[in-house]
C-alpha cells in the first residue's frame, strides 16, 4: 500500500462546499491532492456571464488556501452526447429522465476518472455522500452515513473495478458536520448554497429550458376511462403522480397525472392521492448495473424507486441481458418509467437500472407509459 | 521538483538589476513628477530619462512616448485613439485575424460604434497576405494595424512592407511590438510606424508598464482625462518606479540583444532536437524560418491541450497554450483557428513553449525530455 504523500488524488471540484471539503480533508490525510474543475454545460447568457466561471473562480480560491494545484477540463462535448442526448431522448419517450445518474455513469467515473488517470492518479475523489468498503480484494459500496444525504441512488452505475480507483471523504460525515469544517477552515465556499435541481438547468424554470430544445406538443388530458378533463401543455412537462398544475377545477379532486400516451399524445390523470391507477406492484428494470458479482437465482432486498425514498422489500428476478423482474411486497405508488430502480443489501448498494415497465398483477400497465 | 519556466511569452521574470533600480526609486524618490518642488523635479528627471531611453530604444522623439498600464492599454489608446479623432476621414479600419485580444476586441468594439473592420486571413505559415492587404486599403481607411510578432507561434509579419505601402495614405500604421521588441531592431522611422504597442513584463520589466509610441503629428483623442501628465494623452500621475524598471529592462535587452537571440535560437534548437531524439511525433506550426528564436508553437498529433498542459504542471513544465481555458472553456486558439480552420486537430493538440531569461541548456533540455516522456505516455494510452 503507498503512503498518502505518494498517493494522487484527483478532486472533481465543482465550487461546492461538499467538493471543498472533500480536497479539504484528503489534504489533512496527507494525500497528493490536485482539484478539477469540470466544464460540461455552456450557459453563458447574452451578457457573457457564465455561472461555470464563477463556480471555478471559487475553485480557484478553496484551492489557493488549501495550497493544491488546479486545472480545468471540459467535457461539454461528451456530456451533450453521452447525457443531455439521452434526457432529451427520455423526455421525448414520455418518461422521466435521471441525468444525474447518467452524468455519474458516463462524465465523472467515466471521463473524468479516464482523464484523472492520465494525469497519474491513484484515486479520483468527488463529494458524494457515499462510502466505498475496501476488503482484499472486494469493494463495495455503502450508502452514506447521513441517510437524509446518501447519493447512493445516482451511483447505482458505477462499476467494481471503477469503485477501486474512487473515494468519497464524505460518506461516513452528516451534512451539517461538512459545513461546519468549511466554517472552521474559513474556506472561500463556507457560505456558497448547495446547488438544487439539474445541474444544466440551476435554478431557471424547467418548463422554459425544456421547451427550448423540445417542441411542445399539447394535447388532451382525459381520465383512462376517456373522460376529458382539460388540455395538457405537452406530456413532457408532466411525470408520474405530479399534482401541480393540471389546473382541473370544479367538485371533487385533487388530480393526479397517473400515466402518458406518447403515441395519442394523450396525458392520463384519476382523482385522489391514492388513486389506484397510481399503484403498482412490479416493474421491469433493463440497463442493471451490478456492482459486485451478477445474481442468477431470484433474491429478496430493498429496494428504492426515487432519490431519497425510503427503501421497499423487493424480490428481484433476475433474466437475461441486464434485466430483471422486480415484485414489490407491497403496492408502491407513482414508480416512474424512466427512473433509476437501485438495489441494496442492509447498507451495501447491489446496483440498479432504469424503470422501464411498470407491472401490476403480473400485467405491464401500459397506460403509465 | 524545481518548475522549469517555458512560458516567457505569457510573462517573464524580472532582471535582477530592474529590480535593484525600481528598489532604489521606491526607497530614495516617492516625489510626483508634476510638483514643482525638488522632490517632484527629482522624479521628472528619471521620468524624462527613461522616456528618453525608450524613444531611442526604437528611434523615436522623446515626445512620441506615452507610458500606459502596459500593452493592453497602448493597444486601446491606438485604436480608439485614432479612430474616434480621425473618423471625420473615414471609418475603415484593417488589422489581421490574428491579433492579441487586446486589438482584435478593440477593434470589434469599434465596429460597434459603426466603424468598419477588415480582417486580414492568415495562412498556414502564420503570415497574411500582402495582396488582400492591397485590396482592403480604400480611401476611407484611417488605420490598420498589423502585430510585429504573433504571440503565439512566434511568426514575424511584414510591418516594413505596409508601412512602405502606407507612407503616401492618410491612414496611420499601428504595430502591437509587444512580443518583437529587444528581438527584432525597430526603427520607427525606417519602418514607417506610426504607432507601436511596447510592453515591459514581456522584457523582464515589472508588469503595470509599457508605452505606446504615437508620433506627435498623430492625432489621437485621449481614453482618459485628468491632468497635464503624458502631454494630456495619458493623464495620471506616473508609475515612477514602474517606468524606471522599465527602462533598466530596455537597456539591458537592447544591450544583450544579439547574444539572447543567440541563446534563445540554441535553447529552441535543443529543444526540438530532443524532442526529436526521443521520438516525438510533432510538428512545428508556423514559419520556423521567419520567427523570433523566443516561441516556438507545436502540435502533438493524438494529444490534446489540457491533458498535455495538465501534466506539464504537475511535472514541472510551465508552458501554455493559445486558448486561454480558464473555467474549462474550449476556445481554440483564435490564431491556430485563423490558420488552419476551426476543425483542424492542431487547435486543439498545439502547445507553446517560449524561452528566455530563466533557462539554461539544462532546463530546456530536461523539460524537453519530460515534455518527450507526457507525449509517449498520453499518446500510447
Amino acid at each position: 500500500m503507498k503512503q498518502p504523500e505518494d498517493t494522487r488524488v484527483v478532486v472533481g471540484m465543482s465550487g461546492g462546499v461538499d467538493s471543498s471539503v472533500t480536497a479539504l480533508l484528503l489534504k489533512q490525510q496527507g494525500y497528493d491532492v490536485v482539484g478539477i474543475f469540470m466544464k460540461n454545460w455552456d450557459d453563458t447568457d447574452e451578457n457573457g456571464v457564465c455561472t461555470a466561471t464563477e463556480d471555478y473562480d471559487d475553485v480557484v480560491r478553496v484551492c489557493n488556501q488549501l495550497d493544491i494545484p488546479y486545472y480545468a477540463v471540459n467535457f461539454e462535448k461528451e456530456y451533450w452526447d453521452k447525457v443531455f442526448t439521452y434526457f432529451l431522448d427520455e423526455y421525448q419517450a414520455g418518461r422521466t429522465p435521471n441525468p444525474d445518474v447518467m452524468c455519474n455513469k458516463e462524465i465523472k467515473f467515466k471521463a473524468f476518472l479516464e482523464h484523472a488517470l492520465t494525469l497519474g492518479a491513484d484515486y479520483v475523489a468527488t463529494g458524494h455522500y457515499a462510502q466505498v468498503r475496501r476488503d482484499t480484494d472486494r469493494v463495495e459500496m455503502l450508502r452514506g452515513e447521513d441517510d437524509n444525504k446518501d447519493q447512493t441512488y445516482f451511483l447505482n452505475q458505477l462499476s467494481e473495478d471503477v469503485l477501486r480507483k474512487v473515494m468519497f471523504p464524505l460518506g461516513h460525515l452528516p451534512k451539517e458536520e461538512v459545513r461546519q469544517l468549511a466554517y472552521d477552515h474559513d474556506l472561500a465556499t463556507a457560505n456558497k448554497k448547495d446547488s438544487t435541481g439539474i445541474c444544466f438547468i440551476g435554478e431557471r424554470n424547467f418548463k422554459e429550458f425544456l421547451s427550448e430544445y423540445l417542441p411542445a406538443q399539447p394535447g388532451k388530458m382525459m381520465t383512462l376511462s376517456g373522460e376529458v378533463k382539460g388540455d395538457h401543455d405537452g406530456l413532457m412537462y408532466y411525470t408520474i403522480g405530479q399534482r401541480q398544475g393540471l389546473g382541473i377545477g370544479g367538485p371533487g379532486g385533487p388530480w393526479f397525472v397517473v400515466g402518458k400516451n406518447v403515441q395519442d399524445n394523450i396525458l392520463y390523470v384519476g382523482e385522489g392521492y391514492h388513486n389506484d391507477a397510481l399503484y403498482s406492484d412490479g416493474l421491469l428494470a433493463t440497463e442493471i448495473n451490478w456492482i459486485n458479482e451478477t445474481p442468477l437465482e431470484p433474491f429478496t432486498c430493498t429496494a428504492k424507486f426515487r432519490y431519497r425514498q425510503k427503501d421497499s422489500v423487493v424480490t428481484v428476478y433476475p433474466q437475461s441481458d441486464m434485466t430483471a423482474k422486480v415484485v414489490f411486497e407491497q403496492p408502491e405508488r407513482a414508480v416512474t418509467p424512466g427512473q433509476a430502480v437501485v438495489f441494496y443489501q442492509d447498507e451495501v448498494c447491489l446496483g440498479g437500472g432504469t424503470i422501464d415497465e411498470i407491472m401490476k398483477n403480473n400485467q405491464y400497465l401500459d397506460y403509465v407509459g | 521538483m524545481e518548475a522549469i519556466y517555458l512560458d516567457h511569452a505569457a510573462t517573464t521574470p524580472m532582471h535582477p538589476k530592474v529590480i535593484e533600480a525600481m528598489t532604489t526609486v521606491m526607497q530614495d524618490t516617492f516625489g510626483n513628477p508634476s510638483s514643482i518642488h525638488g522632490f517632484g523635479r527629482q522624479a521628472r528627471k528619471l521620468l524624462d530619462q527613461a522616456r528618453r531611453v525608450a524613444a531611442q530604444s526604437i528611434n523615436a522623439n522623446e515626445k512620441a512616448i506615452t507610458f500606459t498600464s502596459g500593452g493592453t492599454e497602448a493597444d486601446n489608446l491606438a485604436l480608439l485613439g485614432v479612430a474616434y479623432a480621425n473618423q471625420d476621414k473615414g471609418k475603415h479600419i484593417i488589422t489581421t485575424k490574428m491579433e492579441h485580444h487586446a486589438t482584435l476586441h478593440t477593434a470589434e468594439h469599434l465596429e460597434k460604434q459603426g466603424f468598419s473592420v477588415t480582417y486580414l486571413d492568415v495562412d498556414d505559415a502564420g503570415h497574411i497576405q500582402l495582396d488582400q492587404f492591397d485590396e482592403a486599403l480604400t480611401d476611407q481607411t484611417i488605420l490598420v494595424s498589423v502585430m510585429m510578432v504573433n504571440n503565439e507561434t512566434g511568426v514575424i509579419q511584414p510591418v516594413e512592407e505596409i508601412g512602405e505601402r502606407l507612407a503616401n495614405h492618410q491612414a496611420y500604421f499601428h504595430s502591437d511590438a509587444v512580443q518583437g521588441f529587444g528581438m527584432i531592431p525597430i526603427d520607427v522611422e525606417q519602418m514607417q510606424i506610426d504607432l507601436l504597442t511596447v510592453s515591459s513584463h514581456k522584457i523582464n520589466g515589472p508588469k503595470g508598464i509599457g508605452f505606446l509610441y504615437a508620433g506627435t503629428e498623430v492625432i489621437l483623442d485621449p481614453r482618459q482625462h485628468g491632468g497635464e501628465q503624458e502631454r494630456k494623452r495619458r493623464p495620471g500621475t506616473e508609475n515612477v518606479a514602474g517606468i524606471v524598471g522599465f527602462q533598466q529592462a530596455i537597456e539591458l535587452v537592447n544591450e544583450h540583444r544579439y547574444e539572447n537571440y543567440e541563446t534563445y535560437a540554441n535553447y529552441r534548437k535543443q529543444f526540438l532536437n530532443t524532442l526529436e531524439d526521443e521520438g516525438v511525433d510533432f510538428t512545428v506550426n508556423g514559419d520556423l524560418q521567419k520567427t523570433v528564436p523566443t516561441i516556438v508553437n507545436i502540435s502533438f498529433p493524438g494529444a490534446n491541450v489540457e491533458a498535455m498542459l495538465t501534466n506539464f504542471d504537475l511535472s514541472g513544465v510551465a508552458a501554455s497554450s493559445g486558448s486561454a481555458c480558464t473555467a474549462g472553456s474550449v476556445e481554440p486558439s483564435h490564431v491556430l483557428c485563423a490558420m488552419f480552420g476551426e476543425d483542424h486537430p492542431s487547435t486543439t493538440n498545439s502547445i507553446r513553449f517560449s524561452f528566455g531569461l530563466a533557462n539554461t541548456d539544462e532546463n530546456v533540455t530536461k523539460a524537453a525530455q519530460k515534455v518527450a516522456a507526457i507525449i509517449h505516455r498520453l499518446t500510447s494510452m
